[in-house]
Protein backbone atom coordinates (compact mmCIF):
# COMPACT_ATOMS: atom_id res chain seq x y z
CA UNK A 1 0.00 0.00 0.00
CA UNK A 2 3.22 2.76 0.70
CA UNK A 3 4.66 1.77 -2.46
CA UNK A 4 1.31 3.04 -4.15
CA UNK A 5 1.74 5.95 -2.52
CA UNK A 6 5.62 6.29 -3.36
CA UNK A 7 4.79 5.96 -6.75
CA UNK A 8 1.87 8.60 -6.65
CA UNK A 9 4.07 10.91 -4.80
CA UNK A 10 6.75 10.58 -7.27
CA UNK A 11 4.98 10.85 -10.25
CA UNK A 12 3.37 14.35 -8.85
CA UNK A 13 6.62 15.30 -8.24
CA UNK A 14 7.95 14.04 -11.61
CA UNK A 15 4.59 15.74 -13.31
CA UNK A 16 5.18 19.23 -11.49
CA UNK A 17 9.15 19.66 -12.53
CA UNK A 18 8.36 18.76 -16.08
CA UNK A 19 5.28 21.64 -16.33
CA UNK A 20 7.57 23.97 -14.71
CA UNK A 21 10.79 23.25 -16.79
CA UNK A 22 8.61 23.32 -19.88
CA UNK A 23 7.31 26.71 -19.01
CA UNK A 24 10.48 28.14 -18.40
CA UNK A 25 11.41 26.86 -21.92
CA UNK A 26 14.67 24.84 -20.53
CA UNK A 27 13.10 21.23 -22.12
CA UNK A 28 11.99 23.14 -25.60
CA UNK A 29 13.91 22.72 -28.76
CA UNK A 30 16.48 25.00 -29.99
CA UNK A 31 14.13 28.30 -30.45
CA UNK A 32 16.56 30.21 -31.85
CA UNK A 33 14.33 32.09 -34.00
CA UNK A 34 10.19 32.40 -34.27
CA UNK A 35 8.08 29.96 -31.47
CA UNK A 36 5.36 28.29 -32.95
CA UNK A 37 1.98 30.14 -32.97
CA UNK A 38 -0.49 28.14 -32.49
CA UNK A 39 -3.35 30.66 -32.37
CA UNK A 40 -2.41 32.18 -35.47
CA UNK A 41 -2.45 28.57 -36.93
CA UNK A 42 -5.98 28.61 -35.83
CA UNK A 43 -7.28 32.28 -36.39
CA UNK A 44 -10.27 32.04 -38.96
CA UNK A 45 -9.51 35.74 -40.33
CA UNK A 46 -6.94 37.27 -42.10
CA UNK A 47 -6.25 40.43 -39.05
CA UNK A 48 -5.91 37.45 -36.50
CA UNK A 49 -3.27 35.49 -38.79
CA UNK A 50 -1.20 38.47 -39.17
CA UNK A 51 -1.11 39.41 -35.97
CA UNK A 52 -0.68 36.08 -34.36
CA UNK A 53 2.15 35.62 -36.18
CA UNK A 54 3.99 38.52 -36.69
CA UNK A 55 2.39 41.11 -34.04
CA UNK A 56 0.32 43.67 -34.33
CA UNK A 57 0.44 46.81 -36.07
CA UNK A 58 -0.79 48.41 -38.85
CA UNK A 59 -0.17 46.50 -42.23
CA UNK A 60 0.73 48.78 -45.59
CA UNK A 61 0.69 48.18 -48.96
CA UNK A 62 3.53 48.13 -50.72
CA UNK A 63 5.13 47.63 -53.96
CA UNK A 64 8.52 46.56 -52.74
CA UNK A 65 6.80 43.31 -51.30
CA UNK A 66 6.91 40.85 -54.68
CA UNK A 67 4.29 38.38 -54.44
CA UNK A 68 4.48 35.51 -57.27
CA UNK A 69 1.33 33.42 -57.94
CA UNK A 70 0.15 32.36 -60.82
CA UNK A 71 -3.36 33.82 -62.26
CA UNK A 72 -5.18 30.26 -62.76
CA UNK A 73 -4.51 27.50 -60.58
CA UNK A 74 -6.23 24.57 -62.02
CA UNK A 75 -5.25 22.03 -58.96
CA UNK A 76 -6.11 24.12 -55.20
CA UNK A 77 -3.70 21.55 -53.80
CA UNK A 78 -0.51 22.91 -55.50
CA UNK A 79 -0.24 26.75 -56.08
CA UNK A 80 3.28 27.69 -56.18
CA UNK A 81 3.89 30.79 -54.57
CA UNK A 82 7.08 32.96 -54.25
CA UNK A 83 7.54 35.95 -52.24
CA UNK A 84 10.94 38.23 -52.42
CA UNK A 85 11.23 41.71 -51.24
CA UNK A 86 13.40 44.20 -51.80
CA UNK A 87 13.30 45.81 -48.76
CA UNK A 88 15.92 45.50 -46.14
CA UNK A 89 16.54 43.94 -42.58
CA UNK A 90 13.17 41.84 -43.11
CA UNK A 91 13.08 39.19 -40.76
CA UNK A 92 9.68 37.68 -41.21
CA UNK A 93 7.51 36.57 -43.94
CA UNK A 94 3.95 34.97 -43.51
CA UNK A 95 2.07 33.49 -46.92
CA UNK A 96 -1.72 33.99 -46.21
CA UNK A 97 -4.73 32.35 -47.95
CA UNK A 98 -7.99 34.89 -48.00
CA UNK A 99 -10.46 31.62 -48.34
CA UNK A 100 -8.81 28.35 -46.05
CA UNK A 101 -10.29 27.26 -43.15
CA UNK A 102 -7.40 28.80 -41.36
CA UNK A 103 -5.93 31.45 -43.57
CA UNK A 104 -2.47 31.52 -42.31
CA UNK A 105 -0.71 28.40 -44.37
CA UNK A 106 2.87 29.56 -43.33
CA UNK A 107 5.33 31.90 -41.83
CA UNK A 108 8.97 32.03 -41.87
CA UNK A 109 11.28 33.14 -39.80
CA UNK A 110 14.94 34.84 -41.24
CA UNK A 111 18.21 35.52 -39.84
CA UNK A 112 20.30 38.54 -40.73
CA UNK A 113 22.34 36.44 -43.01
CA UNK A 114 18.98 35.54 -45.09
CA UNK A 115 17.91 36.96 -48.40
CA UNK A 116 14.33 38.50 -48.22
CA UNK A 117 12.97 35.51 -50.68
CA UNK A 118 10.87 32.13 -49.56
CA UNK A 119 9.76 30.09 -52.57
CA UNK A 120 7.03 27.05 -51.11
CA UNK A 121 3.91 25.66 -52.60
CA UNK A 122 0.89 26.31 -50.39
CA UNK A 123 -3.43 24.59 -50.78
CA UNK A 124 -6.33 26.64 -51.66
CA UNK A 125 -9.57 25.98 -51.10
CA UNK A 126 -11.04 28.15 -53.64
CA UNK A 127 -10.73 31.55 -55.25
CA UNK A 128 -9.46 33.54 -52.92
CA UNK A 129 -6.82 36.45 -52.48
CA UNK A 130 -3.01 34.79 -51.37
CA UNK A 131 -1.46 37.81 -49.34
CA UNK A 132 2.28 37.93 -48.19
CA UNK A 133 2.96 39.89 -45.48
CA UNK A 134 7.04 40.43 -44.69
CA UNK A 135 7.94 42.31 -41.23
CA UNK A 136 11.09 44.46 -42.27
CA UNK A 137 12.38 47.02 -38.94
CA UNK A 138 9.24 45.65 -37.10
CA UNK A 139 6.96 47.13 -40.08
CA UNK A 140 4.12 45.00 -41.45
CA UNK A 141 4.20 45.30 -45.53
CA UNK A 142 1.86 43.22 -47.91
CA UNK A 143 1.46 42.26 -51.25
CA UNK A 144 -2.14 40.77 -52.56
CA UNK A 145 -2.77 38.49 -55.51
CA UNK A 146 -5.66 36.81 -56.47
CA UNK A 147 -5.61 33.59 -57.27
CA UNK A 148 -8.11 31.48 -59.06
CA UNK A 149 -8.90 28.13 -58.08
CA UNK A 150 -10.79 25.91 -61.02
CA UNK A 151 -11.46 22.47 -59.46
CA UNK A 152 -11.42 19.56 -61.79
CA UNK A 153 -8.42 20.96 -63.78
CA UNK A 154 -10.66 22.18 -66.93
CA UNK A 155 -8.52 25.20 -67.24
CA UNK A 156 -9.88 28.82 -66.73
CA UNK B 1 14.82 7.38 -43.85
CA UNK B 2 15.35 9.81 -46.02
CA UNK B 3 12.67 12.10 -46.29
CA UNK B 4 14.34 15.06 -47.11
CA UNK B 5 16.04 16.08 -50.42
CA UNK B 6 18.36 18.85 -50.79
CA UNK B 7 20.22 21.26 -53.30
CA UNK B 8 22.19 24.23 -52.13
CA UNK B 9 24.10 26.37 -54.83
CA UNK B 10 26.50 29.43 -54.03
CA UNK B 11 26.68 31.96 -56.61
CA UNK B 12 28.12 35.73 -56.18
CA UNK B 13 27.97 35.34 -52.42
CA UNK B 14 24.51 33.90 -52.32
CA UNK B 15 23.18 30.45 -51.29
CA UNK B 16 20.37 29.29 -52.85
CA UNK B 17 18.61 26.61 -50.95
CA UNK B 18 16.19 24.32 -52.17
CA UNK B 19 14.30 21.35 -50.13
CA UNK B 20 11.59 18.50 -51.00
CA UNK B 21 9.85 16.76 -47.96
CA UNK B 22 8.33 13.65 -48.41
CA UNK B 23 5.17 14.50 -46.07
CA UNK B 24 1.51 13.52 -46.28
CA UNK B 25 0.70 17.03 -45.14
CA UNK B 26 -3.27 16.11 -43.66
CA UNK B 27 -4.85 19.47 -42.54
CA UNK B 28 -7.46 17.03 -40.39
CA UNK B 29 -10.31 18.80 -42.34
CA UNK B 30 -10.77 16.29 -45.26
CA UNK B 31 -13.25 13.20 -44.86
CA UNK B 32 -12.38 9.51 -45.56
CA UNK B 33 -14.85 9.15 -49.30
CA UNK B 34 -15.85 5.39 -48.12
CA UNK B 35 -16.20 5.79 -44.41
CA UNK B 36 -16.93 9.47 -44.10
CA UNK B 37 -14.43 9.57 -40.84
CA UNK B 38 -12.26 12.51 -40.79
CA UNK B 39 -8.85 11.59 -41.34
CA UNK B 40 -6.52 13.27 -38.55
CA UNK B 41 -4.35 16.08 -39.06
CA UNK B 42 -0.70 15.02 -40.00
CA UNK B 43 1.18 17.93 -41.00
CA UNK B 44 4.72 19.00 -40.41
CA UNK B 45 4.54 22.16 -37.93
CA UNK B 46 8.31 23.15 -37.98
CA UNK B 47 11.23 23.34 -40.03
CA UNK B 48 14.34 24.46 -39.62
CA UNK B 49 17.49 25.20 -41.25
CA UNK B 50 21.20 24.84 -40.17
CA UNK B 51 24.39 26.27 -41.94
CA UNK B 52 27.46 24.85 -39.87
CA UNK B 53 25.10 24.42 -37.36
CA UNK B 54 24.30 27.83 -37.04
CA UNK B 55 20.18 28.48 -37.82
CA UNK B 56 19.71 30.34 -40.71
CA UNK B 57 16.10 30.24 -41.30
CA UNK B 58 12.93 28.92 -39.56
CA UNK B 59 9.38 28.00 -41.26
CA UNK B 60 6.16 27.71 -39.23
CA UNK B 61 3.75 25.63 -41.43
CA UNK B 62 0.33 24.57 -41.39
CA UNK B 63 -1.71 21.64 -43.29
CA UNK B 64 -2.26 24.80 -45.52
CA UNK B 65 1.00 23.84 -47.22
CA UNK B 66 1.25 21.28 -49.80
CA UNK B 67 1.15 17.63 -49.74
CA UNK B 68 5.39 16.96 -50.11
CA UNK B 69 6.50 20.52 -49.34
CA UNK B 70 8.93 22.33 -51.36
CA UNK B 71 10.73 24.89 -49.59
CA UNK B 72 13.39 27.73 -51.16
CA UNK B 73 15.57 30.17 -49.54
CA UNK B 74 18.07 32.43 -50.02
CA UNK B 75 21.06 33.88 -47.35
CA UNK B 76 24.15 34.84 -47.68
CA UNK B 77 27.56 34.13 -46.31
CA UNK B 78 28.44 30.28 -47.23
CA UNK B 79 31.02 29.04 -49.76
CA UNK B 80 30.84 25.44 -51.77
CA UNK B 81 31.79 22.58 -49.02
CA UNK B 82 29.76 24.46 -46.11
CA UNK B 83 27.53 22.10 -44.60
CA UNK B 84 23.50 23.04 -44.82
CA UNK B 85 21.14 20.84 -42.47
CA UNK B 86 17.56 20.85 -42.69
CA UNK B 87 15.32 19.53 -40.28
CA UNK B 88 11.35 19.16 -39.98
CA UNK B 89 8.99 18.12 -36.46
CA UNK B 90 5.28 17.15 -37.21
CA UNK B 91 2.08 17.82 -35.18
CA UNK B 92 2.60 13.53 -34.42
CA UNK B 93 5.93 14.50 -32.65
CA UNK B 94 7.64 12.45 -35.61
CA UNK B 95 10.41 14.06 -37.26
CA UNK B 96 13.65 13.79 -39.46
CA UNK B 97 16.70 15.72 -40.85
CA UNK B 98 19.27 15.67 -43.76
CA UNK B 99 22.33 16.91 -44.18
CA UNK B 100 23.29 18.18 -47.70
CA UNK B 101 26.81 20.01 -49.39
CA UNK B 102 26.58 23.40 -50.84
CA UNK B 103 27.55 23.34 -54.52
Amino acid sequence: MNLLRRKLVKTAVFVGTTASLVGTGVLLPQRVLGAYATAAFEAKDVDGAISGSLGSGSVTASDSVKLKAPDIAENGAVVPVTVSSSMANVTAISIIAKSNASPLTSTYTLSAECEPFVSTRIKMAKTADVIAVIKADGKLYSATKEVKVTIGGCGG
Amino acid sequence: MASIKIRAKAKDGVTTVKALISHPMETGLRKNSKTGEKIPAHHVTEVTAEHNGKQVMNANWSGGISKNPYLSFKFKGAAAGDTIKISWVDNMGKGDSAEAQVK
